[in-house]
């Protein structure tokens, strides 16, 4: 996980910093529907429940969750929108 | 109708039966659909929030969702209703104040429940989970239906102006036909 820095070039950033369950989803489904497909989202959230949540969200919906990259109290997540 | 010849019939049947194993049917079992069906039944604060996270949340994984909301749920998608929701004080052990269990006895006491509604509102305001109005709207925002149990409105007095827009007044054979075919069921 520690190289999806270097090899993910988001274009697109969302902020739900300080938001819990179930809002990071919610404006990520939202954000997701504003970039084209094949475009990466980057998500950057505190809340650590949003992992599990956001690949469960890719497995249903046919996008695909990169995975995140951890700061101390920081994730970012990045999601692939599908083709 | 003329006979079909015993062979052709036969084969048509095996054809259909391979067809429903192949889709993981089972023969007279309605399919199942990316469908999830819930019945909201409380109208406090606390069972609020769950039908309408996981509604709203259902909505955004591209599942079709929808609420029945029956009896004392009726008050989270009233127009006024739903804005004074409160968290009951007493009959619930699990009730804290910092790491001190509230004694079941001292929830009766005056205030009890309107203390337990703000203590409920500032966890919810730290985490920044939206309130009930803005949940509900959210929802419908996804496409989730919202249903309103119509023998209840009828016995509480409740009209559908009453109600927030959007709102569809059914019955309980409804809610039981779309539920029939989900893949998820909850009962809150």
């Amino acid at each position: 996980m520690s190289n999806l820095k270097e090899t993910v070039k988001p274009d697109q950033t969302l902020d739900v910093r300080g938001m819990g369950c179930p809002m990071p989803l919610l404006k990520a489904k939202k954000a997701v529907e504003t970039i084209s497909g094949g475009q990466v989202l980057e998500v950057v959230g505190t809340d650590p429940g949003s992992k599990s949540d956001f690949a469960s969200w890719a497995e249903k919906t046919g996008n695909e969750y990169l995975g995140y990259t951890e700061e101390p109290g920081l994730f970012k997540h990045y999601l692939r929108k599908k083709k | 109708m003329a006979d079909i010849d015993p062979s052709i019939k036969q084969y048509v049947d095996q054809r259909v039966q391979e067809a429903i194993k192949a889709a993981g049917l089972v023969p007279g079992v309605p399919p199942r659909r990316n469908r999830m069906a819930i019945v909201s039944s409380k109208g406090s604060l606390d069972m609020a929030y769950m039908p309408l996270i996981l509604g709203s949340t259902g909505g955004a994984m591209d599942m079709e969702v929808a609420i029945f909301f029956t009896f004392y749920g009726l008050q989270i998608i009233h127009k006024t209703g739903n804005k004074k929701l409160q968290v009951p004080s007493i009959g619930n052990p699990a009730m804290k104040r910092g790491a001190m269990v509230v004694p079941s006895i001292v929830g009766m006491l005056p205030g009890m429940t309107a203390m337990a509604t703000m203590m409920m509102k500032g966890w919810m305001a730290k985490e920044k989970v939206p309130s009930v109005p803005d949940l509900l709207e959210m929802c419908q925002e996804a496409g989730v239906k919202i249903m309103a149990c119509q023998m209840s409105m009828d016995v509480m007095g409740i009209k559908k102006e009453d109600l927030i827009d959007g709102v569809e007044c059914v019955g309980a054979g409804t809610y039981l036909g779309y539920a029939a075919e989900a893949s998820i069921t909850l009962f809150i």
